[in-house]
């Protein structure tokens, strides 16, 4: 019991865990136990998005309006988008830092253990504030997940609730952000300088930065629609002197770090995972914390992208343009990076890589397809059609989710002390690249073609590419729950026992700790050469 | 099937549209030669790297030289797109020289064109989703949209236009924000309440060019589409004509 300063309260019997619900998951301040609150409910609000995914491909199988009113399907689109990048995707980074930065930098615990639970709890209040809106009169938000005014100011009951769930998500992101910053910062161990920290703990740094730079960006807008709906405001309302524009900046100067926030921390992910299933280090370590670094900056000045068709000045649009293009060089950077990572190495395939490769080919897809998007005079015809809609989940389903998917395999013996099921692994990695490519990939031609996203319905010559589509994601959709299937598996412990380090090439003093990781790793600082 | 040939954008009815696809397919020619050689490199490692094959791994881990190559020579690449995507942006942008004005109008959900000068001055009407759409589109309709020629693809009055002459629209809406969409003429342009908006065409061809709005406006923003009826300028005044004499050249509002 050397170090018990950081643990006052567990002192006496450092290795018990917590018993009864209540002390063990509520007021729990393990950084293990959080880590885990957060997986399971990025897990069950991606089902949940997902649902409202499936609505929406059901609805859009053939033309004509076959299951829902037009505005249901406005709430579907809307929620979804909400669920998945506030509910799903950034609870699941979160989590992943939870569980894996203070193993990966040998501390402890989390900085601030007793603000980490209140981030966490912080959450399902949130979400449940969103979701509760399909009950109210008017039904839930339809205006889309940007909440662009003057059309979200139609919302009906649910648009308090729409506010107040978005700042309390933005209150837990941010508290989380502190934390993690204050964890890499101050608990590293002795010998672990900056530039010896894994990836995954860089990324996550940088994101954290920017998630304390943006999400108050973000609560300013939203707080500028309560004044203009409810205070007689006119901040974004011609009629009163302002400028639904306007909102429209302030959002995406937030919302372009945002889709940032979104992948950085999987960028940490696949550097972690390529090097251990290619059995040879990172290559160009030092220029990807860089271009991490740099593509963060330049997320703050390319915003404009975002809003080419809504008649900036020439010099504005030019200025956007570039600047986006410019994205392109530390993202290449990263990519080229990878490849020569396996490059000579000598690979396996087992399903953390298998989706680790599949992020560097889909991912790669999604970043060309933006190169295209960030042309401002072609993107006069891509913007708001399906060809985006293609792009931004090429990057967040096989860019984030398949890094979070790689991710969980990766670590799932270390959390669960045994070895998920490789076959059952498999085969949710086929069916999700077969799957997400199926949905995904024709929507490129359906926006090409001049189909616009968000539309409930649509003409007769676009219908055969939805139908492909559609198809698509009832098959992704069933695959994920070979995913739960697999990780219940682990969780009640079936599976063979995985030893401390069940991956020959993984580095990383997570390895040093046993499987399953015990409830206290690291009281002892181990030593980093 | 034959909705499986709709795969890419259309070449167009304009020299500006012609401009904006011929970038696009060059910009695209581009990325997909990047990604063949990405790919092509990931799969040689996938094919020949592999532990199965008894190989020992490197264990290189940086190299300045082939990562200032692999800086340099993207900005290269992004150099050589951004000089036609320049000078296509400023011929987009480029408004003056406008031999007629149309003022479009978004609403929810319809659109209204205003005729501000020449001989078409004065005219001015909504465009509506035409009926046989609007009953099929029903939720529980009885009509098969398969059955409807031009589903959503149709209005009550379509803009008509001249060809061959330089067209200025002037964009706004009424309510929430719309985009007016026809793509082929290349662009897109937001109506936004307050705001005016301006964008140009000139249109080459005779024919009939039918479009969208393309920014979500509401319950039924899939049901407001964009239909353009190009006439040859003998043609259109005729038309003009014909207009003047039935609805004294005023907005034909019936029904609204
Ligand atoms: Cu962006
Ligand atoms: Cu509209």
């Amino acid at each position: 019991m050397s170090s018990v300063a950081t643990h006052p309260d567990h002192g006496a019997h450092a290795a018990a865990k917590p018993r009864g619900f209540l002390r063990r998951w509520v007021l729990t301040t393990s950084h293990k136990d959080i880590g885990t609150l957060y997986l399971l409910f990025s897990l069950a609000m991606f089902f949940i998005g997902g649902a409202m995914a499936m609505v929406i491909r059901a609805e859009l199988f053939q033309p004509g309006m076959d299951f829902v009113d037009p505005y249901f399907f406005n709430q579907m689109t809307t929620v979804h988008g909400l669920v998945m990048v506030f509910g799903a995707v950034m609870p699941a980074f979160v989590g992943l830092a939870n569980w894996m930065v203070p193993l990966q930098i040998g501390a402890p615990d989390m900085a601030l253990p007793r603000m980490n639970n209140w981030s966490f709890w912080l959450l399902p209040a949130a979400f449940s504030m969103m979701l509760v809106t399909f009950f109210l009169p008017g039904g839930a938000p339809a205006a889309g997940w940007t909440m662009y005014p003057p059309l979200v100011l139609q919302t009906g009951m649910a648009f308090p609730f729409l506010i107040f769930a978005v700042h309390i998500a933005g209150i837990s992101s941010i508290m989380g952000a502190i934390n993690i910053i204050a964890t890499i910062l101050n608990l590293r161990a002795p010998g672990m300088g900056l530039l010896k920290m894994p990836l995954f703990v860089w990324t996550w740094l940088v994101t954290a930065f920017l998630l304390i730079a943006v999400i108050p960006v973000l609560a300013g807008a939203i707080t500028m629609l309560l004044t203009d709906q409810y205070f007689g405001t006119s901040f974004f309302s011609a009629a009163g002197g302002g400028d639904p524009v306007l909102y429209q900046h302030i959002f995406w100067f937030f919302g372009h770090p945002e889709v940032y926030i979104l992948i950085l921390p999987a960028f940490g992910i696949v550097s972690t995972i390529l090097p251990a299933f290619a059995r040879k280090p990172l290559f160009g370590y030092t220029s990807m914390v860089y271009a991490v670094a740099s593509i963060a900056f330049l997320s703050f000045i390319v915003w404009g992208h975002h809003m080419f068709t809504v008649g900036m000045p020439t010099a504005g649009t030019l200025f956007f343009m570039f600047a986006t293009m410019l994205i392109a060089v530390p993202t290449g950077v990263k990519v080229f990076n990878w490849l020569a990572t396996l490059w000579r190495g000598a690979l396996t395939f087992e399903t953390p890589m298998l989706f680790a490769l599949a992020f560097v080919v889909l991912f790669t897809i999604g970043g060309l397809s933006g190169i295209m998007l960030a042309i401002a005079p072609v993107d006069f015809q891509y913007h708001d059609t399906y060809f985006v809609v293609a792009h931004f989940h090429y990057v967040l389903v096989s860019g984030s989710i398949f890094a979070i998917m790689a991710a969980v395999y990766f670590w799932l013996p270390k959390w669960t002390g045994v070895m998920y099921s490789e076959r059952l692994g498999k085969l949710h990695f086929w069916t999700s690249v077969v799957a997400m490519n199926l949905v995904f990939f024709p929507q490129h031609f359906l926006g090409l073609a001049g189909m616009p996203r968000r539309i409930a319905d649509y003409p007769v010559e676009f219908m055969e590419w939805n139908m492909v589509s559609s198809v698509g994601a009832f098959a992704y959709g069933a695959a994920q729950l070979i995913f739960v299937w697999t990780v219940i598996q682990c969780m009640r412990g079936r599976g063979k026992p995985a030893p401390a380090k069940p991956w020959e090439g993984a580095e990383g003093l997570e390895w040093t700790v046993p499987s399953p990781a015990p409830h206290h790793t690291f009281h002892e600082p181990p030593k980093v050469v | 099937m034959e909705g499986f040939r709709a795969l890419n954008m259309p070449r167009g009815a304009t020299a500006m549209s012609e401009a904006v696809y011929d970038l696009h397919m060059f910009v695209l020619t581009i990325c997909v030669v990047i990604g063949i050689v990405v790919f092509g490199a990931l799969a040689y490692s996938i094919a020949f790297h592999r532990k199965s094959r008894g190989v020992t791994p490197a264990r290189f881990s940086h190299s300045t030289a082939v990562e200032v190559v692999w800086t340099i020579v993207p900005f290269l690449i992004l150099v050589v797109m951004a000089v036609p995507a320049v000078r296509t942006l400023l011929a987009v942008e480029d408004t003056s020289g406008a031999e007629m004005t149309v003022k479009v109008t978004g609403y929810q959900w319809f659109w209204e064109y205003e005729y501000l000068d020449g001989e078409a001055e004065g005219i001015a009407f909504y465009s509506v989703l035409d009926e046989a759409s609007d009953r099929a589109r029903r939720l529980g309709s009885e009509t098969d949209p398969r059955e409807v020629e031009h589903y959503l693809r149709d209005v009550d009055q379509p803009l008509v236009l001249p060809t061959d002459t330089r067209i200025r629209f002037l964009l706004t809406a009424n309510d929430v924000i719309h985009s007016w969409w026809v793509p082929e003429f290349g662009w897109k342009k937001d109506t936004i309440p307050g705001f005016i908006n301006e964008a140009w065409t000139e249109i080459g061809e005779p024919g009939v060019y039918r479009g969208a709005c393309a920014e979500l406006c509401g319950r039924d923003h899939a049901f407001m589409p964009v239909v353009v009826v190009a006439k040859p300028p003998d043609e259109f005044r005729r038309w003009v004509a014909a207009r003047h004499d039935t609805a004294d050249g005023e907005t034909s509002v019936a029904g609204r």
